[in-house]
């Protein structure tokens, strides 16, 4: 079952350490995404927005506030991190293998790595897969676990433009056949407006949501340059406005 | 697989030369006290059949192994408390520096001293001379493990076992190999002389009574044979293991 969250941070500060001064990297951040949706959060590099999919994820929990997720269970998330971070001691499907829930069909693993075009390099250790490989297998790993909700952390950057292309169609087409709650986090606008159902712009540090901006445009009509500029406009055009009090 | 058993003929080929370049040299030196190849290896021969080298090789060998297991559980155990946990590196760091540098043979003196000519004196005074540097580099494997791969664990809910098995103890398996070639290769020398102060039989023991007879030439066949067993195991056991446990480098 896919999620909703509905996210009410209050402050998270990082504690002064080694001569530099406390940080507060997010303050008063309040926000719902809708069970399904593709959410990208939008905003300048050290906005915190990192700092909020580990909050999200569950691998920081000294903040102040609640994450509260739809639903009685904890949602199974997928985490895919700027870096890919596969264990470099373990081969591609080993690395897939790895994150299966007990009660998982170890065939998912086979049918993803096929999905994504790794079915010839599921044996190789991640050192000889190039950086588009690596983000596929990490985008794969995500996927395996059948996750409800999805975190992607610019996982497309640093890629040549085309590749990043090639990688945001197969993500849209995973999400279509295994639907979950996304949120994607990017500074690219181009890339925002390509792949959002809604954009949450963020305000630089310490971030909370400053606007947001829904996109009802059909994903396959605005692939053309002319839809990606306008909509990159818009969203400029909400970071540019004075934030309301 | 031909370039290996080259590499194999090459290491038979060096041996037979320093078994003849040593064989030549006592026939020139002429002395009982530096015994030939030849008559070494017969009294090798001899005492394995008829004397007593296989019982002190045993002992020898059984006292290795606990002090040798004893400090890698242990030292690993602490090495990684340390690493994790700034306030136990604080509080015990000079303990461990002031156990790295009492000299083995002060260590065993104290032992026996208090707790008599016993083999648990014996094996707890070499397992305590080995402890902290498997304790030192457990702790830099420790502290350089890699954070990021550590939050991917969390973020998946891997669980504390798969996370230890795939995703740490990779990561400290080199220091664990470095920990086990450097302490085989300390310990194993330790072990002689806590025999020669304090044991009744073992390697280390027979070693000493050579020395008193001048029996040249069981001493060096006594030794030998336990650098034999010592090598043997080096490269029958850690050098394919440690090939094993890094192959994904590729």
């Amino acid at each position: 079952m896919t999620t909703g969250i509905t996210l009410e941070i209050d402050e998270k500060r990082y504690p002064a350490e080694g001569g530099h001064d406390a940080v507060v990297a997010l303050r008063g951040l309040r926000a719902r995404i809708a069970p399904n949706e593709f959410c990208v959060l939008f905003g300048p590099s050290g906005c915190g927005k990192s700092t909020l999919l580990n909050i999200i994820a569950g691998i920081d929990p000294s903040f102040s506030g609640n994450i509260r997720f739809d639903g009685d269970c904890e949602p199974r998330i997928g985490y895919v991190f700027q870096a890919p971070r596969l264990l470099p001691w373990r081969t591609v499907r080993e690395n897939l293998e790895l994150v299966l829930r007990r009660d998982a069909d170890p065939a998912v693993v086979e049918a993803l790595l096929g999905e994504v075009g790794l079915a010839e390099a599921a044996g190789f250790y991640p050192s000889r897969l190039s950086g588009g490989m690596a983000r596929r297998a990490a985008l794969a790993r995500a996927f395996a676990i059948d996750p409800d909700l999805l975190l992607l952390d610019e996982p497309f950057v640093s890629l040549d433009a085309a590749a990043a292309v090639r990688l945001r169609a197969l993500l849209l087409r995973l999400v279509t056949t295994r639907p979950a709650t996304v949120l994607f986090v990017t500074h690219d606008a181009a890339e925002a407006v390509t792949l959002a159902d809604r954009i949450l712009l963020l305000t630089p540090s310490p971030g909370r949501v400053l606007a947001e901006l829904p996109i009802s445009i059909p994903r396959d009509q605005r692939c053309d340059h002319h839809t990606i500029a306008k909509l990159s406009g818009q969203l400029a055009g909400l970071g540019a406005r004075p934030p309301p009090h | 697989m031909a370039r290996l058993s080259a590499a194999v003929a090459w290491r038979g080929v060096s041996l037979l030369l320093l078994l003849a370049v040593w064989e030549a040299a006592s026939r020139l030196v002429h002395s009982r006290l530096f015994p030939g190849a030849g008559a070494v290896l017969g009294a090798l021969f001899d005492e394995t059949v008829h004397g007593g080298l296989l019982h002190d090789l045993n002992a020898t060998l059984f006292r290795v192994a606990i002090a040798f297991a004893a400090a890698m559980i242990a030292g690993t155990v602490i090495g990684i408390a340390m690493g994790l946990v700034r306030a136990l590196d604080t509080l015990f760091d000079s303990w461990i520096v002031l156990l790295l540098n009492l000299p083995a043979l002060v260590i065993a003196v104290l032992l026996y001293i208090w707790f008599g000519l016993t083999d648990a004196a014996a094996i707890t005074a070499v397992a305590l001379s080995k402890l902290p540097t498997v304790v030192v580099t457990l702790r830099e494997g420790t502290r350089a493990l890699d954070r990021d791969l550590a939050g991917m664990a969390r973020s998946f809910r891997l669980g504390a076992m798969r996370t230890l098995r795939h995703v740490i103890l990779p990561q400290l398996s080199p220091y664990l190999l470095v920990a086990s070639r450097s302490g085989l290769a300390l310990i194993w020398k330790i072990v002689l002389v806590v025999e020669l102060l304090g044991r009744p039989d073992g390697i280390g023991y027979e070693i000493q009574v050579f020395f008193q007879l001048f029996d040249i030439k069981r001493l060096i066949a006594y030794a030998l044979a336990f650098v034999a067993v010592v090598l043997a195991i080096e490269w029958c056991v850690l050098l394919p293991l440690e090939r094993r446990v890094l192959r994904w480098r590729g």
